[in-house]
């Protein structure tokens, strides 16, 4: 297992998480692309962790990563689902009230 | 070809495709089910990888956990005699190119950094981690830490359920 190979992965999967982000309208799609790019992170930090045997920090780090991830996809979806119920649509372009 | 590289090369290559196919489809709900593909098969390469724990914690905590509430999203937000769940798409060309050139960047400099010819790298003890080490690792240095990510996971999953569920007043009202 090489590991530019799995930087390379990690790499890829993050610009795929920032092309759903910047191209999906639909709230809950930008969503899963925020999830892609925190999971690329972890895979590097995983990767980096196997040359530090001892001390660990990097799947520590990765498990703080997935619980700040579960926090923020229950408090995203959430509000989600308010502004669906208040505006009717999750299409991140026609919520634009307070627009000049 | 040993057996543990045609596996590594399985799982990337299932991470991969499925990452690709979220970025091309339109329907949400697709999207979200290839989502737990990418998850399985990140969590195939940290088993290989030698974090077992996280590749556990991926699958309860992703797959699990924040997939069925992503479904649970997708459902209540749209009309449910509609038959597609389908995203709008906008932003094509400069979303893409934006991201082909991040991508490019990141790659060059990955082959420019050259990792697996550092020293530190070089010299790392290769002794395989076990969870056992990481659990006391976690509860003797790490605990403080450990504790206000409880406390942070605690606050923001009353949050979400103070958010999402109704008011004092709506509820009072309804019953």
């Amino acid at each position: 297992m090489p590991l530019n190979t799995i930087l390379l992965l990690g790499a890829a999967l993050f610009c795929v998480g920032l092309a759903v982000v910047v191209t999906r309208k639909n709230a809950i799609a930008v969503l899963i692309g925020i999830e892609l790019m925190l999971n690329a992170a972890n895979l590097n930090l995983v990767a980096f962790s196997r040359f530090d045997a001892v001390e660990f920090q990097g799947q520590i780090f990765a498990l703080f990563v997935i619980t700040v991830a579960a926090a923020e996809a229950a408090v995203a979806l959430a509000i989600v689902i308010k502004v669906y119920q208040h505006f009717q649509t999750a299409n991140l372009d026609k919520i634009n009230e307070l627009k000049g | 070809m040993p057996i543990e590289n045609i596996i590594f090369y399985a799982f990337l290559g299932l991470t991969g495709l499925s990452a690709l196919f979220i970025l091309l489809s339109k329907n949400i709900l697709y999207s979200a089910f290839a989502l737990i593909a990418t998850f399985i098969g990140m969590a195939g390469i940290f088993v290989l990888l030698g974090a077992e724990f996280v590749a556990i914690t991926q699958i309860l905590v992703y797959v699990g956990g924040i997939l069925i509430l992503m479904v649970f999203g997708i459902m209540l937000t749209n009309r449910l005699s509609q038959a597609k769940v389908e995203t709008e798409v906008y932003n094509k060309f400069f979303g893409i190119l934006i991201s082909v050139g991040l991508f490019y960047i990141l790659a060059k400099a990955i082959e420019m950094a050259d990792f697996a010819n550092m020293g530190w790298m070089k010299n790392a003890p290769s002794s395989p981690s076990s969870v056992r080490d990481l659990g006391m690792k976690i509860m003797t240095d790490y605990v403080l830490v450990f504790e206000v990510i409880g406390i942070l996971l605690l606050l923001a999953l009353i949050g979400a359920v103070r958010i999402a569920g109704n008011t004092r007043e709506e509820g009072a009202d309804a019953a």
